[in-house]
């Protein structure tokens, strides 16, 4: 209680506000609508039209026709909700039941907690668009992240059956295996940056320009040019890393509805089945961030004045604050809408090719990708 | 014996694999590209629009029961078809015609006759079975009930969805 007492009330309440509205106005959103544009353009893809036409249920009430309130189908993930609150919350007997409770909590829980150190915005109301400004940002989220994986596993532990049990096996090898290139694939960005601390990798990427895109501060020096071919390198085995950790196809081997049925979450029902979705969805949200924040700039967008703690009290300050915001979660939207085109455009690996390319290559090219990175540096200081 | 499947030899680009991801990538944008501009024809918006009208002949919906063409029952509850059910969806319960019926002493009707469409696979090896050509699988597909009881048809149900069927049928008559 001591260390909570030391802490002035504003900023308590403040920290509370901004978690409230990540988590409750901008994530839990933007999961469910991941979920309707995942199948939305998977059908345009498949040349299909996809879920368009829920609306509200008026011939429910006794009318000739549904209420079309929602313009084509946006009405989806609300029904989707709805459903999964309705269904019948099964557990099946054979299943050891606290673990089996407690997997889908440890599956969205830390999706949700790495989103913490997300500067998703510069400044509103005097206040860093940040919940925790910590100096450890990188190293809380893979800490953060690969908890997550213990979810996957305990599920399919608990389920005590061997579809669940072959999907927690692949899920542990998996997650293993990628965390190391994730890690080492993030190493030639801090090296640059020289700075754990998310919100300074975003001022960095402001006063030097975006690390995918150096030109986007006016100018591009030798320099700059030298440590582009380093970062295309990072960015690229970094973005594969991250779909292997968020289990997306290509890497989709612990759920590979073909092989598994439905893999570690094979026996779940209703909405402890949706905790599992939800929480593969904000780790890839998580995960979109961390792309945006470490390559993309973050919430910085070229040629628009930024504001300061003072500047945001005023109303242009705070328009300017909600613009970055803006631009932080639809840079996070592209980036989404990718992980989904990638998804309904490559087959699922064999689970040795999996492991070849994991170990194999990526590693490797991080590894060395670091070494070139320090070279460039050491050369062009 | 075992045998070795010669693999393709793949050239350097292919082998770095990103330039066929790319290739594949540009493959669905295009799929994407040209429903969204309305090339690619959408065939039918279900539940407002049915094809039923082009159900082929041998269409295999629910099973029914049907009348000939003086109405009499065909079924004579052989019980066939309840044997050769592959998920034991129907059930027979036999009788007797009732005895001002002047096939009283010929032939016999079922009593009750069950068909469980929750259990039903529209296999269609009933109406294969059947010997007296009662029971056939007519076009109706969407099978539904607010609960399990009234998801069973009974004989009621099953004749007023069959009808009556006229003459000779499809595998005797070697006209059709």
């Amino acid at each position: 209680m001591d260390f909570f007492s030391t802490l002035p009330l504003e900023l308590m309440a403040a920290s509370v506000a901004k978690t409230l509205f990540l988590v409750f106005l901008v994530v839990l959103p933007l999961v469910s609508y991941t979920v309707y544009a995942e199948r939305r353009v998977s059908a345009l893809i498949q040349d299909r039209l996809g879920p368009n036409r829920t609306g509200f249920p008026t011939s429910l009430l006794g009318f000739q026709k549904d209420l079309q309130l929602f313009l084509g189908g946006l009405g989806q993930p609300v029904a989707d909700a709805m459903k999964f609150m309705l269904k019948e919350e099964f557990t099946p007997g054979h299943v050891n039941h606290f673990y089996f409770w407690l997997a889908p909590v440890l599956a969205m829980v830390p999706a949700l907690s790495t989103l913490a150190v997300i500067p998703f915005g510069n400044f509103m109301f005097g206040h860093k668009m940040v919940v925790a400004d910590v100096n450890v940002g990188i190293l809380y989220v893979f800490a953060i992240a690969s908890i997550g994986v213990y979810g996957i596993v305990i599920a399919g532990w608990a389920s005590n059956s061997k579809y669940p049990f072959l999907g927690g096996i692949r899920a542990s090898s998996q997650m293993i295996s990628y965390e190391l290139s994730l890690g080492l694939s993030a190493v030639p960005v801090l090296l640059i940056i020289g700075n754990l601390n998310l919100s300074d990798a975003i001022q960095y990427q402001v006063n030097n320009g975006w690390l995918l895109l150096p030109f986007t501060d006016g100018k591009l020096t030798a320099r700059e040019m030298l440590l582009w071919i380093p970062l295309m390198i990072s960015f690229v085995v970094f973005t594969i890393s991250m779909f292997a950790e968020t289990n997306r196809l290509p890497f989709d081997l612990p759920e590979s509805e073909t092989e598994l049925v439905a893999g570690y979450h094979t026996e779940y029902s209703a909405m402890k089945f949706a905790l599992f979705f939800l929480g593969e969805y904000a780790a890839m949200i998580a995960g979109s961030s961390l792309i945006v924040v470490l390559f993309l700039g973050g919430w910085h967008l070229p040629l628009l004045p930024i504001n300061d703690i003072e500047s945001s009290m005023t109303l242009s300050g705070s328009i300017l604050g909600l613009v970055h915001i803006t631009t932080f979660f639809a840079k996070v939207a592209c980036i989404l809408i990718f992980f989904i085109w990638v998804r309904w455009t490559l087959p699922r690996f064999r689970f040795d090719q999996l492991m070849k390319l994991g170990w194999l290559y990526l590693f490797e090219i991080a590894l060395v990708n670091i070494f070139i990175t320090a070279g460039i540096l050491a050369a062009t200081k | 014996m075992a045998y070795t499947v010669r693999r393709p030899n793949l050239t350097f680009w292919e082998k770095l694999y990103i330039p066929n991801i790319i290739a594949g990538l540009l493959i669905t944008l295009k799929h994407l590209k040209k429903m969204l501009n309305g090339e690619t024809k959408v065939i039918m918006q279900y539940p407002e629009e049915k094809w039923d009208s082009q159900l082929p002949e041998y269409y295999r919906g629910a099973p029914t029961l049907v009348k000939d063409d003086h109405d009499r029952e065909r079924c004579v509850s052989c019980q066939l078809c309840e044997f050769i059910c592959p998920p034991r969806a129907i059930t027979i319960t036999p009788g007797e015609l009732t005895s001002e019926s002047k096939f009283a002493k010929v032939e016999k009707a079922p009593k009750e006759f069950l068909i469980d469409m929750t259990r039903c696979i529209y296999c269609g090896l009933c109406e294969e079975v059947c010997p007296e050509q009662a029971i056939y699988l007519r076009k109706d597909y969407a099978i539904t009930g607010e609960n399990r009881a009234e998801m069973v048809h009974d004989k009621v149900k099953l004749y007023e969805l069959g009808g009556v069927m006229h003459g000779l049928v499809h595998k005797w008559n070697p006209d059709k």
